[in-house]
């Protein structure tokens, strides 16, 4: 409707209360301030409905159904406030928190609630990949049901045992990588709606991961294998850092890139067709994890130089955090060590203690890399990785 | 020990919801804000707070209109002198409604003689005194049939109203009493289903809830009234107090507005009792 209309609208028989003052209130939104709008209809009660509802909604009549248009017409929505741009450019740097959990680029009504999210900077948590990440993380989503479940198990009871506790220690990692990002989930502004996605689906992931190992663990046998006390003890350091950028360090690139040089080493050395197809399956998962965690640290690391010192800083601090622990416990290298082998001959264990070595350098060489990519120097890259856990995670 | 300031401006409200708490409490701290020395007290029904008030233990009263009747007849008893300051632009110029069945035989309001009329609680304005005064003016008789929710509040809480509009629906009573806006509002519920109903009849304007102060009041009086009416819709902090406590703006406070609901007083002698009690 443009200015230029006449200044009636016509709801014709429609009561008030069942639509009609939709019709109302859109002409007098048309109108300029000062116009006067007079409403014609046929419902009986139109004149008195009309008077009650004009009087809630601070709207001044003239006689029976002349309404007069003032800014009241807008209602609510005078002083509403754009929370920022709708797609990834309309990201601003620090959203306010009375935008809360509107959808970027809504309107928000003036007088919202603050909700103050910890983690509420572009800064700390934006990348611009992230939208295409959660396209490809839920593109990318797996039924763990679609695993070669009825694969008969022919190794040794030894080698299962092995199998057993890996896939033991494995589940408990896995807890860890699904705590630590469903916590900063919880914190992130909803402005980065992205960001605050990629998590989710990343809390899925390891969700599923904890499904598919711990079925395994369970394939054959009826109880898991063992727990240790320094393993909790690394993943407890995890759990503990409550910096987000921290956490996104030293759980996806260090923990998790590690994770994934070892699932590669059980999906070409398990020694059952099941057992390697779970490796495949939950390596393109964590593939997505780290690659996540470099994006948003590489441009929280553009935005704040400084973060440098501070990652190295953590690196340090869970070294020594960790100092009075065993490192891998025994358990766990001796099962991989096992499993690698396949069997008791003696050229069997050589050719497992050996794939053992290599997956150590592997994944040393791994964690090199993306240091690197973070924008360190070799030296530094060797230093650091050098003092991460040597329990992997 | 700690005490209350002896100076702090008092008002009194009546709690007919929860809700109440939450605006008043929102009224205080934007008062304070502003410097004014703000705090308010809660009574269960408008009769206690009328007579709290007459003992002076709130300066300012938020009354309903029969409780502005209770408070102005009291004052004037006792020679004290007894206005309104202020009242929401949503208060002024109610009409309220005379409901039937859309397929009844009524036509008129003359119809109505001798037919069961469902009311609001007995000490509703709106729902009861307005419009069974309005029937009665008319020289039309009729039998009310009451539905008390929560008497005391005066009708604030919607109720028996609703009550009475679902025994319309049943067929319980002949046609049933409300304020005009819930025409609208029971309709957009589902109470009236989509062309259940027609309006008989529809009473004057009258006015509803206002400020009442007796007496001198408190010093501070003026300001608190020029800070009611400075409070903006377009004004952020303000808009959720302003859409809780259900207006736009507050207006000056005027009289003219209760005639009928004193005239359906002295016709029914609602408030009889209560003066008597009050001495
Ligand atoms: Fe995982
Ligand atoms: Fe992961």
């Amino acid at each position: 409707m443009s200015p230029a209309a006449p200044p009636t609208v016509d709801v014709g028989a429609l009561p008030l209360a069942a639509g009609g003052h939709l019709l109302v209130r859109r002409a007098l939104r048309a109108l300029p301030d000062g116009a006067r709008l007079t409403v014609v209809g046929t419902d009986p009660t139109l004149a008195l409905d009309l008077r009650a509802w004009a009087r809630g909604q601070g709207v001044p009549v003239e006689g029976e159904r002349t309404l007069v248009r003032t800014p009241a017409a807008e209602g609510r929505w005078r002083g509403a406030e754009r929370a920022g741009g709708a797609g990834p450019d309309g990201v601003v740097d620090v959203p306010s928190p009375r935008w809360g959990l509107a959808l970027r680029g809504a309107a928000v009504e003036a007088g919202s609630p603050a909700l103050h999210f910890p983690l509420a900077t572009k800064a700390e948590v934006w990348t611009d990949e992230a939208a295409r990440m959660y396209r490809k993380a839920a593109a990318a989503q797996w039924d763990p049901a679609s695993l070669p479940w009825d694969t008969v198990v022919d190794h040794p009871a030894e080698v299962e045992d092995a199998v057993v506790q890996v896939m033991t220690y494995l589940v408990e990692n896995e807890v860890a990588a699904l705590l630590v990002p469903a916590r900063f989930l919880a914190q992130v502004h909803p402005h980065f709606r992205e960001v605050l996605q990629v998590l989710a689906v990343q809390a899925a992931d390891e969700a599923r991961h904890i499904e598919v190992f711990a079925r395994r663990a369970l394939h054959v046998r009826d109880v898991p294998g063992l727990s240790t006390s320094g393993g909790q003890t690394s993943l407890a350091t995890l759990l503990a850092e409550p910096d987000f950028a921290l956490s996104t360090f030293l759980l996806s690139v260090l923990g998790e890139g590690s994770f994934l040089t070892l699932l590669w080493f059980l999906a070409e050395h398990a020694p059952d067709p099941l057992t390697r197809a779970i490796a495949r399956a939950t390596a393109t998962d964590e593939a997505r994890h780290v690659a996540f965690g470099l994006a948003h640290l590489g441009a929280h690391l553009a935005a704040e130089p400084d973060l440098r010192v501070r990652l190295v800083n953590a690196v340090t601090r869970r070294h020594q955090a960790l100092a009075g622990t065993a490192g891998l416990n025994e358990e766990v290298h001796d099962a991989l060590l096992l499993l690698a082998a396949g069997g008791w001959e003696h050229a069997q264990l050589a050719e497992g203690a050996a794939r053992v070595t290599k997956l150590a350098a592997d994944m040393d060489e791994g964690r090199q890399q993306r240091l690197k990519l973070l924008g360190f120097d070799a030296a530094e890259a060797e230093a650091m990785s050098s003092l991460h856990t040597r329990n992997f995670m | 020990m700690l005490r209350a300031p002896s100076d702090t401006l008092l008002l009194g409200a009546v709690a007919y919801d929860p809700k109440v708490v939450t605006i008043w409490e929102g009224f205080r701290l934007w008062f304070a804000e502003r410097g004014l020395d703000f705090d308010f007290v809660l009574y269960s029904n408008y009769e206690r707070q009328v007579a709290a008030h007459l003992n002076g233990e709130v300066h300012v009263a938020w009354n309903s209109p029969l409780a502005w009747i209770e408070a102005r007849r009291a004052a004037l008893a006792r020679g004290i002198a007894c206005e309104t300051v202020a009242m929401r632009d949503t208060d002024q110029d109610l009409t309220s409604l005379v409901i039937v069945r859309a397929d009844s035989p009524y036509r008129t309001v003359a119809d109505l003689a001798g037919a069961r009329v469902g009311v609001g609680a007995g000490d509703s304005p709106q729902a009861t005194l307005l419009p069974l005064h309005w029937l009665a003016a008319q020289g039309v008789t009729v039998e009310a049939r009451r539905f008390d929710v929560l008497v005391g509040k005066h009708g604030d809480h919607v109720g028996g109203e609703r009550d009475a509009a679902r025994a319309l629906m049943r067929g319980e009573v002949d046609a049933c009493c409300l304020i005009d806006g819930n025409h609208a509002a029971f309709t957009k519920e589902g109470t009236f289903p989509l062309g259940a109903v027609r309006v008989l009849g529809q009473t004057g304007a009258y006015d509803h809830c206002n400020m009442t102060v007796l007496g001198d009041g408190h010093p501070e009086m003026g300001r608190f009234v020029e800070l009611l009416m400075s409070m903006s819709w377009d004004d952020p902090a303000v808009r959720p107090l302003l859409e809780m406590e259900g207006l736009r703006e507050w207006r000056p406070g005027r009289v003219e507005g209760y005639v009928a609901l004193e005239a359906a007083v002295e016709r029914f002698g609602t408030i009889d009792a209560f003066l008597a009690d009050v001495g």
